[in-house]
């Protein structure tokens, strides 16, 4: 199969629901970022925290294409991950807080979470890490014959990693049913793609395992399912592996600790007046007349609600117990 | 009700800050998102984001102040519809705050005293029971090289569990680089013998993933050198994972390959890592030395729902020994064995060293010292129970090991048995290690870099005071 750029074949357009859906887990995530950088603020998250504020519409397009069974890993900023797999806000938040009802027990904080019941495999904080073990997932799926796809999701920093490549030849080579996602949100923490990438183009950087590649708008959540969709029902379908580079863009800092110096205040602002996702499409739910202001208000409020029940949760959650600390380390032979 | 504006913290570290500049005043008009002021830390100055929409009601902190305490009040938001007036009877003197919604988590129990778990075979009397327990006794044997032995337990263990797999460089059609998998592809197919291409990190990183999802893969590194490329993977995916998942993500998967010097393959090509990966939680490490111990210890390995790093020695592939014939036959993990028992001195040594030591031990018996040769087999959990017991009877040890002496599986037997056996040395516990030097490739010089059953016997001689 020779490396193509070609753009989904029929997808089909999603439905009013779909729309709603979609605006719902946007905001959800959009809002559950905004209350973890808050509690950040008041010391209530520690170590690093890593928001996916600005690239809600990646993830949420992206797993409206994923089924029952598939699989799903990525890097540490991995919230929005997690939420759009259908984890509990109030578990995701509770390990932030690094209590003992958090998804890691309160041992793997925000880089750190899995959910096996949702198929999410991490969380992973070694950058480049997850595109081999995701790989490995997608190898999984085809061994046992169960019809999955593994969605591997990497930065635009992680694609100069050399394992990256490992994963794309022996994906290419065994046919494997795996997706590389490529968020670009133009800077590996502090240092652009122009200034870190030989070919700024990441899209074609499957082409030499004839891996096909496509750029998708990583801001409008519609362009993502449907310029995706060909690309995972081909992953699904047996024909080996396909390359997404979805461009995109993060409002903060690389994490809570990043004053942002290496762009400018205009270029997010600029990005956040012009391309926000989820202003788009709520303008769009108001013009084609799906939902009205109310209806939009309401949904805005039931996501408040929710995000201040696991913000209350995460603090209310004891700490871990001290003997939590000697678990886990090995299962019993 | 009014929101509290508080103190961020803006970094892991920071305890407080400069409140440098207010970026909107008394009355204006905030969104959320809308950098409200900035704050200079230790490290930077940042820019501090509303969270929520309002009216900035009162600044409580004036720009310029140094010193505030991550936490306290700074200014407070109005909500929409809301007056002035509600902010009355709020405390809004600043300082750290008293009333809000959030209370900072609570001060972490107790450190812990014990650097090991109370449970851990490494804490001083753990896994006696296990350690002390009778190996079960066999009467059938056949005689097998450690090359057939390793490939049957993989072949037994594939065909009991379809889940099994193996994968590495040169395992299928070529047979195995060492020829250790011999005929599984024909057996299997290539569906579960699979050649992979060069790629350590690769296939390693991939074998985890499939691990992760249940899968149980063999992964053989050519030799363990090449497994440097992917000690990433070996530790901070497949070592760590569970912990950080808080029990939910195993991993089992056996990594295995030959380790330590082979004959004359130099530096890059010739080096123990029992240590390397022995000093790691989450992982269990096994270095068989019998043709019996890597047949009963792989199909342990494999069946073990933990990774395992399984240290084999490219010397032994064509060495042959006793295994028994048992269908059944298998050893378990962290249990030493006493490959010959004595009463002057205990020889503690793993892999290729245990002939190294029993050679040692037949030339100290003729000159009227008899050693005890324990065989490790497992480096991780170590069996301490086995090396205690045999101190307080001899009250003297010599560990002898392939790798270097800095941080080795040495210094770790010596400081175990000054820990739980001070008492009964009657000498220090001393070290036959590789000498500390990048292996080098002339013969002579190879040699001089090994230990040998001289160097042994000399260091034996040495604690009995002979």
């Amino acid at each position: 199969m020779a490396a193509t750029r070609r753009k989904a074949k029929s997808a089909a357009a999603p439905t009013a629901d779909d729309l709603k859906a979609f605006y719902h887990d946007m905001l959800l995530i959009r809002r559950f970022e905004e209350k973890a950088g808050q509690l950040y603020g008041m010391g209530l998250i520690g170590g690093f925290c890593h928001l996916y504020i600005g690239q809600e519409a990646v993830v949420v397009g992206l797993q409206a294409l994923a089924k029952p069974g598939d699989s799903v890993i990525t890097s540490y900023r991995d919230h929005g991950h997690m939420l759009a797999t259908g984890m509990d806000p109030k578990g995701v938040m509770a390990e932030l807080t690094g209590r003992r009802d958090g998804y890691s027990r309160g041992k793997g904080g925000s880089m750190h979470m899995f959910s096996k019941e949702k198929g999410f495999y991490g969380g992973h904080g070694i950058v480049g890490a997850q595109v081999p073990l995701g790989t490995g997932l997608g190898f999984a799926h085809k061994y046992r014959g169960d019809d999955g796809v593994c969605f591997v999701y990497l930065g635009d920093g992680a694609i100069n990693q050399g394992q990256v490549y490992e994963s794309f030849n022996m994906a290419a080579l065994w046919k494997l049913p795996v997706v590389y996602v490529i968020e670009n949100n133009k800077y590996g923490m502090g240092t652009s793609v122009e200034r870190a990438s030989a070919t700024k183009d990441l899209s074609k950087r499957g082409e030499s395992f004839a891996i096909a590649g496509l750029a998708i708008n990583g801001m409008d959540v519609i362009a993502v399912k449907t310029d995706a969709e060909d690309a995972v029902d081909r992953a699904r379908s047996g024909e080996g592996p396909a390359v997404l580079e979805l461009k995109t863009y993060r409002y903060r800092g690389h994490s809570m600790s990043d004053p942002a110096k290496y762009r400018s205040k205009e270029e997010v602002s600029k990005m956040r007046s012009e391309n926000d996702p989820i202003d788009h499409l709520r303008q769009k739910l108001i013009a084609d007349g799906i939902l009205d202001e109310a209806a939009l208000k309401e949904i805005d409020k039931e996501i408040k609600a929710t995000v201040t029940e696991a913000a209350e949760y995460a603090q209310n959650s004891p700490e871990p117990d001290p003997a939590e600390l000697y678990t886990d380390v090995l299962l019993d032979a | 009700m009014p929101v509290q504006i508080l103190m961020p913290a803006l970094s892991p570290t920071m305890t407080e800050g400069k409140l440098a500049r207010w970026l909107k005043a008394e009355g204006d008009a905030i969104a959320a998102g809308d950098v409200i002021c900035e704050i200079e830390t230790d490290k930077a100055t940042m820019e501090f984001e509303a969270v929520d929409e309002g009216t900035l009601g009162k600044i409580v902190v004036p720009e310029g102040t140094e010193n505030v305490a991550v936490n306290s009040l700074i200014g407070v938001l109005l909500e929409e519809g809301e007056e002035a007036s509600a902010m009355d009877g709020m405390d809004t003197a600043g300082g750290p705050s008293q009333d809000v919604t959030a209370t900072a988590p609570a001060k972490p129990a107790e450190p812990a005293r014990a650097a090991v778990a109370p449970d851990s075979p490494l804490q001083a009397g753990g896994d006696a029971e296990a350690g002390l327990q009778e190996e079960k006794q066999y009467d059938s044997f056949t005689k097998l090289s450690v090359r057939e032995a390793l490939r049957d337990a993989m072949a037994e263990e594939m065909r009991a569990n379809g889940d099994v797999f193996l994968l590495g460089e040169e395992v299928g059609q070529y047979q195995g680089a060492y020829k250790v998998s011999q005929g599984l592809l024909d057996e299997f197919g290539e569906k579960r013998v699979i050649d992979t291409p060069i790629t350590e990190m690769g296939f390693t990183g991939l074998a985890t993933g499939a691990a992760f999802s249940g899968l149980r893969p063999i992964v053989e590194f050519m030799t363990f050198n090449f497994a440097m490329q992917a000690i990433d993977h070996i530790l901070n995916s497949a070592a760590k994972t569970l912990y950080m998942s808080g029990g939910q993500m195993g991993c089992p998967i056996v990594f295995r390959g030959s380790n330590g010097a082979a004959s004359r393959v130099a530096a890059q090509h010739s080096q123990c890592y029992a240590s390397w990966y022995a000093h790691c939680p989450g992982l269990k490490v096994v270095s068989p030395w019998s043709a019996a111990d890597a047949k009963g210890l792989l199909k342990a390995a494999i069946r073990d729902p933990n990774p395992v790093v399984f240290l084999e020695n490219e010397m032994l592939y064509g060495q042959t020994f006793d295994v028994p014939d048992d269908p059944d036959f298998v050893l378990p993990i962290g249990k030493a064995k006493i490959e010959r028992a004595g009463s002057d001195v205990t020889i503690v040594a793993f892999s290729r060293m245990v002939a190294v030591a029993l050679e040692a031990a037949a030339t100290l018996a003729e000159q009227g010292i008899e050693a005890e040769v324990i065989n490790l087999r497992t480096i991780r959990p170590l069996d301490t129970a086995t090396i205690i017991r045999s101190v307080q009877k001899t009250n003297r040890c010599v560990s002898v090991e392939e790798g270097w002496p800095f941080a080795g599986i040495g210094s770790e037997i010596g400081m175990t048995i000054m820990e739980q056996a001070f008492d009964w040395l009657d000498a220090p516990v001393a070290r036959v290690c590789g000498v500390d030097v990048p292996m080098p490739y002339a013969a002579n010089l190879e040699k001089l870099a090994l230990p040998t059953p001289e160097g042994v016997v000399e260091a034996a001689k040495g604690v009995c005071y002979k």
